[in-house]
Parts: structure tokens; C-alpha cells; sequence
């Protein structure tokens, strides 16, 4: 397979071609007759899946650096060089964006009935802007992307979105551009420095990377500026407000994007210029200490107010907080276990609370409504959906067989090494995420089913089947049989490790002798 | 390697495959009831056939320790951690593996007739399978991870199956409370865990088996809080002190789940981790005192709430607990065999009660049904004098109560009294195994006296069931009572696996699972009774299961009861007892309730609505606002106000320059 991809030079056009064809397909879809406006964008995101795919064979697990480099002169006097590329910690990004798109859009088929060119062309820009984020090598081609796919995402929730729209996209936009205003201006202060210092002004990573010690005592800023940048977009407690209200006000596909790839940006952010810009800053112990309080507490916190939500989609939201603390505990805690762990629930979030939003949105477009009280023993009248609900809570609440194990024994156990008090205390998660999750769906699937207007509803339709299939399987095969998304992410992942920890520090050896 | 041993993994996905097939036809043909019960139950029966292939080759092939180890897949690897998906075959998996398929084959005969008329026949037979599927896998996994999917797995399926009837909410309840209460547990052997990974570097059983003699100190802190971790998984899984109270409600499903599940298998998983790990526990005394301390007491507790129960399934559930607490006293003192042994035991006198229970509930409930009273199928006070009406069932529950109060000859006794004995044994190290002991004693006092109080409340003197209802009492059917026959068999005939050393052929489990135990016990002080000792327990034993019983037949009185509609409330201390010392209660109101009411009134409306967003985030607008305020003041748009600030800046200006 990979011999047959390098013959027809994947590597050289692929990832070019993942950034073109979404904006050609957006063209396409904006100008197109309205009806057929939602196949365009499912045959444009499919035909962007299958391209994608080649990664999967054509990266080689081995290499810990950048791969399928493309780099393009764009604004030659001001140093802006479009640079991208993929390494094992943005690979499964980025298929997990190329995955979930096409399954966006199947799933907003009945859901979208207003102006469908003009959202369909958006949902493929914001393809593009987010494949974006998770390749750029360049700072300013970093921000870039990460602006544009903010726009997108404000009008797809402040347009299509429920009633209080305007409210929630308001406060998505500010926040996250708030934080981004500060992360340009930290970028800036790089470009110049680390230019002042060696003469040549360029926003290359890596050179900054490499030259980014010439900063000296303007890191504690620097990173605060990208933490908070980040933080926002995780989103981590107590930046994390926003979130509630633009899920919920979302429309289906927009909250899907949104938990399984937007807050992911923000965990990438710290994976990949965070930590290796600031490794002095990042590990002091204060900001270490400090980072990781606010991920357990956001652990905790997210699940017990997850708990007493009444509204399913706000449920899962704020069961986002608490899974993204894992990820955060993960990132800070370093090691190699941890990192992978953390990546392993970015891809599982995408899929377990992806599946999640795309069911409450079944089952509210079928009742008009969110409440859980509004419900209560369906799984009578809806077996096929009763049954992934449960299954997909299931793999939330990491059921060891499912993804979602993976990933947090993996965080849990790699952090255990380094940050045992915090370990011990984001463990106690599970039993809070079993306990929001369950009695959640006891609430709405089982219980005696004593409302009229439940008796009559229909099961998923064999549309809805087909959106939901490949989560399905994703949940199954990640769970089982992890291995190879594990081996193609272990080489950068420990690159990273051995990165931020620096050469004086002695990397976490299991196997100590007892003390 | 044996070829016949490799076919293991053929136990495991016999029950898988059930488990997929059933559940395609719960969705797509649910009333094919014939095509469920031939796949259900025949993937058990191969399942069976081929698990004792398997262990009969061993046993011929494998002379010497070393257990049989088959990789898979590689599952988890990532630097130094490497899991694989592996089994292992050994002498102490090969016990559980025979009374896993042997008990859980019979259960799902007896499934057939017990759940003939339910809608969810199909869907029921899915998380049979499933269950044993998870429960082989927890019994073969090779490593923590591997057995903690099995772990995990069984709660799953106990979940699903207690709320089986799920439009019910007290089901429901009960399924969401027994898998919550089972993960507090395994968020002890997830630390666990992560504790062995810390100190060995590796999770697999060879190795840390291996590793732990040197990696850790005899009774030092490390080892302790590694196995005081695991212990609380035990105490989730296997219901005892504090987690027992989810085991109770768990009642609520189908009995023969009860059977198989929540008395035969799944929740003995935890005596089964200690006798697995037990060179751990071994290493650490005082873990292991608490386990038998605990054990000795839920032994107790629990009995003391059977005393008082009128619920049938109830009364056996708080037996199963307090049965567990001697299984976990034994391993706690470190006769693991002992320990093991009664799991085996138990594992048919306990499945044949519940069954048994289940035969009585089934034609109550039948004969209500065709009368169209709406009472309660499995309060005693509605039962009585049924053995007129079902003489092999109470038959065979009658041997298997004189077989779980320690009547000599039948298997309860043997292994209770090695329990106690072994107990006793260590007296002479200190007095606290005395005390253990002298608890242990109680206990079995108890369960001899609620034991007969449910046979002759259940099938002596005369019926309350109702006039109309007795036309429609009658014995169970074959497919139901066969089982119990063989069951029947098993409690009088498994004592013989290990008979006391006093008698002639004596210690066969103890020889076949000592490449295991070994391990452990090289750690523990050698203790052994005197012959005379060990008569004189021998005889206490029997004379406090025979006061047990006849003290029930002579302080009560069934003539006196009344249907439960009809009955007077309880008082004093029969109140406490019944309503289980208001354990339920104060769990809710000490941890429920104000963790709700934290997490809603405080954590949400107060810091995420009140704080974070009110404050915060409208602060911050409420400041940019003013900003901006402050801002219109310097441009208003009248000029004389745009003049002053430039000659105000003018100056300044000219001043900075001049300084």
C-alpha cells in the first residue's frame, strides 16, 4: 500500500490537497442549485476521507519528525512561510477530522432546513481551517488557521443554532478571541525577539523553536499569553463557561465539530508550541502545580455538575470538561504513557462524544426537546437507539473493551509516575462519570415509560445507522486492538517527552527500588 | 506445549459468539425462542465440554509449575509498558474455568423454563452469554489489565441484567447502584495497579509474581497500600464491608442471575483476585488481616440481617454475603485453598438455593397470575407448606441447607470447617485469630438458624399462599428441576474434593492448586492442629449446626404467620434487623444527597452560574464597557474638549523633551 502511495507521489501533493479540496467543494456547494447543496458536501468531505486515508499507510511510525512536508515562499518580507506537515502526535487529528466531516454532514441531512448552501459551504471552510491548525509549521500560518475556522463556527452556531443562539455564539466569539488576541501578540513578541536576536525574522517553528531560549525572561508572559489561548479552548475549569451554552445551542453537527475537534486545538496547542516553547516555565513548579489542580478539579467539577444537569446536551458538555482534564493531567504529568494516553482520549472524545451530540440530536429531532425529564423508558419504543446510547456511554464511562479505557488507563497509569496525589484523585473520576452518565440514561431509556408522546416514537432511521456505524466501530477497534494507532503516535510522543524534560532531567524509569 | 490446551480460547468465544448471535436475533426475530435457547444454552454446553478437555490436558500434560501462558495480540504497548491480550492456564484458572462453564451451563438450563414466557427471552440469553464470556476472561487473563476487562466486563452484565426488567425504576435503581458501588472498587484496583507498574514496571502475573519477592519489603508500606487497594476492588466485586449493600438489591433480577451471577461466579471474582495474587498479600500482613477481619465481620453482619428477612431472595443474598466474608477470612489468614475451596462449594449449594427459591417464586407467581392477585411472589409469609406441592424442590433445597450449615458428610461443612480450622490454627500466633474465629463461629451459628427458618417458613406448616392460588401450585418443570438434581449431587459430593487431613484421601485441591499457593504461603508461618484438635472442631462445628437448626425448628412458629398483606409491622430490634440497620438510609443521606446538593446548588448555580459567570465573565464585559465609556469622555465630539487634551499633550510633551 505504502509503495503504491509513494508512486503516486501522495506525500508531496496530500497534504496540499486536504487544504484545497474542502474550499474548491465550499465554492462548488455555495454556488450550486440549494437541493443539491448537501451532496455536494457529503461527496466533497467523503472524497477528503478517502484522500486522507493514504496517511494511515503512507506515515511511517518509526520517524518522530515532521512528515509529508509541503513549504510554499507566502509572504517572503515578512518571514511567512506556508510550512505544513504531520507527525504522530497531529496524524490522528487530522483523520479525525477527515472521519467525523462526512458523518457532519449525513447527520445534518433532516436537521438543516434554512439556508443549506450557505451552511454546507461553511462546514467545508471550516474543514479547512481545522486541518489547518493541525498541520501548520509556521506561527503565522498557525494563526491564520486558527482564526479562520473561528468564523465559520460563529455563524454556523449564531444562525442555524437553538434560541438563545445570538447569546452563545456572542460568548464563544469573545472568549476564544480573546485568547487569541493574546497568543498573536505572544507570537509577535517571538517573531521579534528571536529575530532581533539572530537577525532573521521568520515564522518558522522550528526556528523559533530552536532560538526561543534568546527570550529569556519574557517566558513567564509568552507562555501565559498561549496558556490562556489554549486553556480557553479546551477548555480548562474555570475557562470552561462557554462551553455549556454554545453546545447546547448548537446545532447537532456544530456541537459534534465542536467537542470532537475544536477543543481538541487546544490540547494540540499545548502538545505541540506550549510545552516545547516553554519547557522551564511549563515545568516550574508553581505553573506545574497549578495546571495540574485546575485538570483534576476540572475532572471532578465536570462530572458532578455534569450530574445534575437536566438538559442531555448540556450533560455531555460539561462531561467534556472533566474528559479534557484527563487529557490536560496527561500533557503535564509527561511521560510517555501519559502523552499517548492523552492523545488516545483527544481521538476517543471525538468519537464517544461525537456519537453522543449526534444521538441527542436524534432524539430531539424527534421530541423537540433536550430535557432529560422528558423522557423515561423508551427503550421499549426505540431499541436500536437505546442500545448505542448504551454502548456509547459506555465507551464515555471507559469500559475496558472500548476506547475510552484505553485512553484513561494510559493517562492515569503514565501520570501515576510523576504526579501520584493528582492520579489518585482524577481516579475517583470514573466513579462520578459512571454515576453522571448512568443515571442519565436510566432517566431517559429505562424507568417506566409514562408519558404518551414517547410511545409513538421512531427508531433510527437507516440513515442515521450509517452516521453513527463507523463510531461504532471506531469505539470497538480502538478499544481492542489500540496498537497501531499507538505505535505511529509512540515515536513523536516520546520525541516530545525527551524535548520538554531536557537532557539534565532523568526521564521517569519504572522499576525504581522501593523508598 | 499440549495441543489440547491451545483450545482455550475456543472456551472464551463459544460464549461470545452466543452472545452475538442472540443479540442479532433480539433485534431481528424475537420470538424465536427455540433457535435462543439452542444457541444460549448449547455455547454453554460446548463451552463445558471443551473447558474440561482443556483441564483434563493440562492436568495430564503439565507436571510441573509452570503455567500456560497464550498470547494474542499485542494490546496495550507503549515504552516499557507492554500488555498483551493473553490467557493463562493454570491450576488455580482451570478450577474456575470448570465451575464457571459446569454452574453457568446448568443455570442457563434452567433459564429455559424460568424465562419461557418473557418478551425479552432472546435479549436475556444475549447478556447470559456475555456474562460468561466476561467472566472467563477475567478467570484466564494473564495480567491486571486482561482480567480487569473481565473485571469490569461482569459488573456490565450484572448491570444489564438486574435492570433487566428496566421499566421498573426500583430495578433500574438497583443496576445503576451495583455497578457505581462496583466501581468505587475498581477505582482500588485501577491504583492498584498503577502502584504495581510503579514499582515492577510490568502488570503481568508472571512478572509480578516473579519480581515481587525482591522489588518489594516483607510488610513494608509499599506492598501494604498495593494490596489494601486491591482489596477494595474485592469488597466492590465480592459485596462485603462497606460495599456490600448493593448485592441485596441486586435481587431484582431474574433469580437464576441471582444464581449464577450474584452468588455462584461473578461476585466471588474478589476471593479469586487474593488467591491469585496471594504472594502479595502473603507479603503483607497487615492487608491481609484486614481482609479476614473484614471478611469475619461481614461474615456476621450479614447474618444477622438474614435472621430478620422475609423477602426469600433476600435472605439468600445476605447468606451470599456473609458466605463471601468466610471465603475472604480464609484468604485473609492465608488458607488460600481453603478459601478457594469454599468458593467451589458455595458455587452449587448456593446456585441450588437460589434456583430453588427461583422455583418457588416462578409458580407463585404463575398461580397469582392465573388468579389475578397482585401479591408478593417471593415473601415467605405467602408461601408455607409447599412441600406438598413441590417435593424435589424442597428435597434438594433441604440438602443443600444442611449442606450450607455444616451438617457433616455434605461439602458446606468441609469447607467452612477448614476455614475455622485454619483460623483457629493460627490462635498461637496471636489472639486476634481467636477472636476471628470466635466470630466465624457465631456466624455459622446463624446461618444454620436462618437457613432452616427459610425451609420451614418456605415449605412447612400450612399455606398462606391463598385458597384459590393452591389449585395452581405444583412442582416446577423438568427442564427446571433437572438441573437443581444435579446440583443437588455436586453439594453432596464436592466436600470430597479436599477432606481433612484426619481423613483418608484427604487434601486432593490442596495438592492441585500448591504450585499457585506456594507462593504465598512461604511467607506465612507454618500452622497445623493436633489430630485431637482438629476432632474437637470437627464436633464444635457440627454441634453448632445442629443447635443452629433445631433452635429454628423449636423457637419458631409458622402456624403464627400471617400473608404479608395482612402482617403487623416490625418493631425493636426485628425492625433494625429487617430494615438492615438503616445502612441504605444512611449511605443516602451521608453521601447521596448532599453530593447532589453540592454539585447543584453550589458547584453549578453558585460557582459556574454565580462566580465564573456572573462575575467573571460579566465583570469582564461590565469592564470593557466602562472602558469604552471612558473612552467616549476624551471624544465626545466637541471641539473644545478635542483642543484641551492636545494642548494638555502639547505640553507634556514639551516638558518630557525639556527634562
Amino acid at each position: 500500500m505504502s509503495g503504491l502511495l509513494s508512486s503516486i507521489g501522495y506525500q508531496y501533493w496530500v497534504l496540499d490537497a486536504l487544504i484545497l479540496i474542502p474550499v474548491a467543494g465550499g465554492a462548488v456547494a455555495l454556488v450550486g442549485p440549494e437541493v443539491s447543496g448537501k451532496r455536494t458536501a457529503l461527496v466533497v468531505t467523503l472524497l477528503e476521507f478517502v484522500v486522507s486515508l493514504g496517511l494511515w499507510w503512507a506515515f511511517d511510525p518509526a520517524t518522530a519528525g515532521m512528515q509529508f512536508e509541503v513549504s510554499h515562499a507566502w509572504i517572503p518580507s515578512w518571514g511567512v512561510t506556508y510550512h505544513v506537515g504531520v507527525d504522530g502526535i497531529s496524524l490522528f487529528l487530522v483523520l479525525l477530522t477527515t472521519l467525523t466531516m462526512p458523518l457532519a454532514v449525513l447527520g445534518s441531512y433532516t436537521y438543516i432546513k434554512s439556508y443549506e448552501r450557505p451552511y454546507y459551504a461553511l462546514l467545508l471552510v471550516l474543514t479547512s481551517g481545522m486541518l489547518g491548525v493541525f498541520i501548520a509549521q509556521d506561527l503565522f500560518v498557525f494563526y491564520v488557521f486558527w482564526e479562520i475556522m473561528l468564523i465559520p463556527m460563529y455563524f454556523i452556531i449564531g444562525v442555524w443554532g437553538g434560541e438563545r443562539r445570538l447569546y452563545a455564539a456572542l460568548k464563544f466569539f469573545i472568549y476564544t478571541f480573546v485568547g487569541s488576541l493574546l497568543m498573536l501578540v505572544a507570537i509577535l513578541t517571538i517573531y521579534l525577539l528571536v529575530g532581533q536576536s539572530t537577525g532573521r525574522y521568520s515564522f518558522e517553528y522550528q526556528h523559533l523553536l530552536n532560538n526561543i531560549w534568546l527570550t529569556g525572561r519574557w517566558g513567564i508572559w509568552l507562555f501565559g499569553a498561549f496558556f490562556l489561548a489554549f486553556a480557553i479552548k479546551v477548555p480548562m475549569f474555570p475557562f470552561h463557561t462557554w462551553l455549556p451554552d454554545a453546545h447546547v445551542e448548537a446545532p447537532t453537527a456544530g456541537s459534534v465539530i465542536l467537542a470532537g475537534i475544536l477543543l481538541k486545538m487546544g490540547t494540540y496547542g499545548f502538545l505541540r508550541f506550549a510545552l516545547p516553547l516553554f519547557p522551564g516555565v511549563a515545568l516550574s513548579p508553581a505553573v506545574s502545580t497549578a495546571i495540574v489542580v485546575l485538570s483534576v478539579i476540572g475532572i471532578i467539577y465536570g462530572a458532578l455538575v455534569a450530574m445534575v444537569q437536566p438538559d442531555f446536551k448540556k450533560l455531555i458538555a460539561y462531561s467534556s470538561v472533566s474528559h479534557l482534564g484527563f487529557v490536560m493531567l496527561g500533557i503535564w504529568a509527561l511521560t510517555l504513557q501519559s502523552v499517548q494516553g492523552a492523545i488516545v482520549i483527544m481521538i476517543n472524545h471525538g468519537i464517544s462524544t461525537g456519537a453522543l451530540f449526534f444521538l441527542s440530536g436524534m432524539i430531539y429531532e424527534r421530541r423537540h426537546t433536550r430535557a432529560i425529564a422528558a423522557f423515561g423508558g423508551i427503550a421499549r419504543v426505540v431499541p436500536a437507539f437505546a442500545a448505542i446510547l448504551t454502548f456509547v456511554s459506555l465507551s464515555s464511562i471507559g469500559l475496558p473493551g472500548t476506547n475510552g479505557f484505553i485512553g484513561e488507563f494510559l493517562v492515569l497509569l503514565g501520570s501515576f509516575g510523576t504526579q501520584p496525589a493528582a492520579t489518585i484523585v482524577a481516579t475517583t473520576g470514573i466513579i462520578f462519570a459512571a454515576a453522571y452518565l448512568l443515571w442519565a440514561i436510566q432517566r431517559i431509556l429505562f424507568n417506566p415509560l409514562d408519558q404518551p408522546e414517547n410511545e409513538k416514537i421512531p427508531d433510527l432511521s437507516v440513515r442515521e445507522l450509517i452516521v453513527l456505524a463507523p463510531l461504532l466501530a471506531c469505539i470497538v477497534w480502538i478499544g481492542v486492538y489500540p496498537a497501531p494507532i499507538l505505535r505511529r503516535t509512540e515515536a513523536s510522543a516520546q520525541a516530545l517527552v525527551n524535548q520538554v524534560r531536557g537532557p539534565q532531567r532523568l526521564p521517569i524509569v519504572p522499576g525504581a527500588p522501593e523508598r | 506445549m499440549p495441543a489440547i490446551v491451545e483450545w482455550v480460547w475456543l472456551v472464551v468465544m463459544l460464549p461470545f459468539g452466543g452472545f452475538l448471535a442472540n443479540g442479532w436475533i433480539s433485534f431481528f426475530r424475537p420470538n424465536d425462542k427455540r433457535a435462543v435457547s439452542i444457541i444460549g444454552v448449547g455455547v454453554l454446553a460446548g463451552a463445558f465440554l471443551v473447558a474440561v478437555a482443556v483441564v483434563l490436558g493440562a492436568a495430564r500434560e503439565t507436571v510441573e509449575a509452570a503455567p500456560a501462558v497464550f498470547t494474542y495480540w499485542s494490546w496495550m504497548p507503549v515504552g516499557t509498558l507492554q500488555v498483551d491480550v493473553a490467557f493463562q492456564v493454570d491450576h488455580l484458572s482451570s478450577v474456575m474455568l470448570l465451575v464457571v462453564t459446569g454452574v453457568g451451563a446448568l443455570i442457563h438450563v434452567f433459564s429455559v423454563g424460568y424465562m419461557r414466557a418473557d418478551p425479552g427471552y432472546a435479549r436475556y440469553f444475549a447478556y447470559l452469554n456475555l456474562f460468561v464470556f466476561f467472566m472467563l476472561v477475567l478467570v484466564l487473563g494473564a495480567s491486571f489489565p486482561v482480567m480487569f476487562v473481565g473485571w469490569e466486563g461482569v459488573g456490565l452484565c450484572s448491570y444489564l441484567l438486574i435492570g433487566f426488567w428496566f421499566s421498573e425504576k426500583a430495578n433500574a435503581d438497583a443496576g445503576k447502584k451495583a455497578f457505581i458501588m462496583n466501581r468505587i472498587g475498581d477505582f482500588g484496583f485501577l491504583v492498584a495497579m498503577f502502584m504495581i507498574y510503579r514499582s515492577i514496571g510490568s502488570l503481568s502475573f508472571q512478572n509480578v509474581f516473579e519480581q515481587a519477592p525482591t522489588a518489594f519489603a516483607v510488610g513494608g508500606s509499599a506492598i501494604t497500600w498495593i494490596t489494601l487497594a486491591l482489596f477494595l476492588g474485592c469488597a466492590g466485586k465480592s459485596a462485603q464491608i462497606p460495599l456490600y449493600t448493593w448485592l441485596p438489591d441486586a435481587m431484582a433480577g431474574p433469580t437464576p442471575v441471582s444464581a449464577l451471577i450474584h452468588a455462584a461466579t461473578m461476585v466471588t471474582a474478589g476471593v479469586y483476585l487474593v488467591a491469585r495474587t496471594n504472594v502479595l498479600f502473603a507479603m503483607a500482613p497487615i492487608s491481609s488481616a484486614v481482609v479476614a477481619g473484614v471478611g469475619a465481620l461481614t461474615a456476621l453482619f450479614a447474618a444477622t440481617i438474614a435472621v430478620k428477612q422475609w423477602d426469600i431472595k433476600k435472605v439468600l443474598a445476605y447468606s451470599t454475603v456473609s458466605q463471601l466474608g468466610y471465603m475472604f477470612l480464609g484468604v485473609g489468614i492465608g488458607a488460600y485453598t481453603a478459601g478457594m475451596f469454599h468458593l467451589v462449594t458455595h458455587a452449587f449449594f448456593k446456585a441450588l438455593l437460589f434456583l430453588g427459591s427461583g422455583s418457588v417464586i416462578h409458580v407463585l407467581h404463575h398461580a397469582y397470575h392465573e388468579t389475578h392477585r397482585h401479591d408478593d411472589a417471593q415473601d415467605m409469609r405467602n408461601m408455607g407448606g409447599l412441600v406438598r406441592f413441590m417435593p424435589w424442590t424442597a428435597g434438594v433445597m433441604w440438602i443443600a441447607t444442611l449442606a450450607i450449615a455444616g451438617i457433616p458428610g455434605l461439602s458446606g461443612f468441609f469447607s467452612k470447617d477448614e476455614i475455622l480450622a485454619a483460623t483457629f490454627a493460627r490462635g498461637g500466633e496471636a489472639p486476634f485469630f481467636y477472636l476471628l474465629w470466635v466470630i466465624g463461629t457465631i456466624a455459622a451459628l446463624l446461618t444454620a438458624f436462618y437457613m432452616t427458618r427459610l425451609m420451614i417458613y418456605t415449605f412447612h406448616g400450612s399455606n398462606r399462599t391463598g385458597e384459590k392460588e393452591c389449585d395452581h401450585l405444583h412442582e416446577a418443570p423438568w427442564i427446571m428441576t433437572g438441573p437443581l438434581v444435579v446440583l443437588a449431587a455436586g453439594t453432596v459430593l464436592a466436600g470430597a474434593l479436599n477432606l481433612p487431613e484426619i481423613l483418608p484421601a484427604h487434601g486432593w485441591l490442596e495438592h492441585w492448586l500448591e504450585p499457585v499457593t506456594e507462593l504465598g504461603t512461604r511467607y506465612l508461618p507454618e500452622a497445623s492442629l493436633a489430630p485431637g484438635t482438629e476432632w474437637a472442631l470437627l464436633g464444635l462445628a457440627t454441634a453448632v449446626a445442629a443447635v443452629g437448626i433445631i433452635g429454628a425448628w423449636r423457637l419458631l412458629h409458622p402456624e403464627a404467620l400471617v400473608p404479608a398483606r395482612e402482617a403487623p409491622p416490625e418493631t425493636g430490634l426485628g425492625k433494625l434487623l429487617y430494615r438492615k440497620y438503616y445502612v441504605d438510609e444512611i449511605y443516602d443521606a451521608a453521601v447521596v444527597r448532599p453530593l447532589v446538593w453540592l454539585s447543584e446548588k453550589v458547584l453549578w448555580r453558585e460557582i459556574d452560574q454565580g462566580v465564573i459567570d456572573g462575575a467573571g465573565v460579566t465583570g469582564v464585559t461590565r469592564l470593557a464597557r466602562w472602558l469604552g465609556h471612558l473612552g467616549t469622555w476624551f471624544q465626545n465630539g466637541y471641539v473644545g474638549r478635542y483642543v484641551l487634551w492636545f494642548v494638555v499633550a502639547v505640553i507634556l510633551v514639551v516638558w518630557e523633551i525639556r527634562r
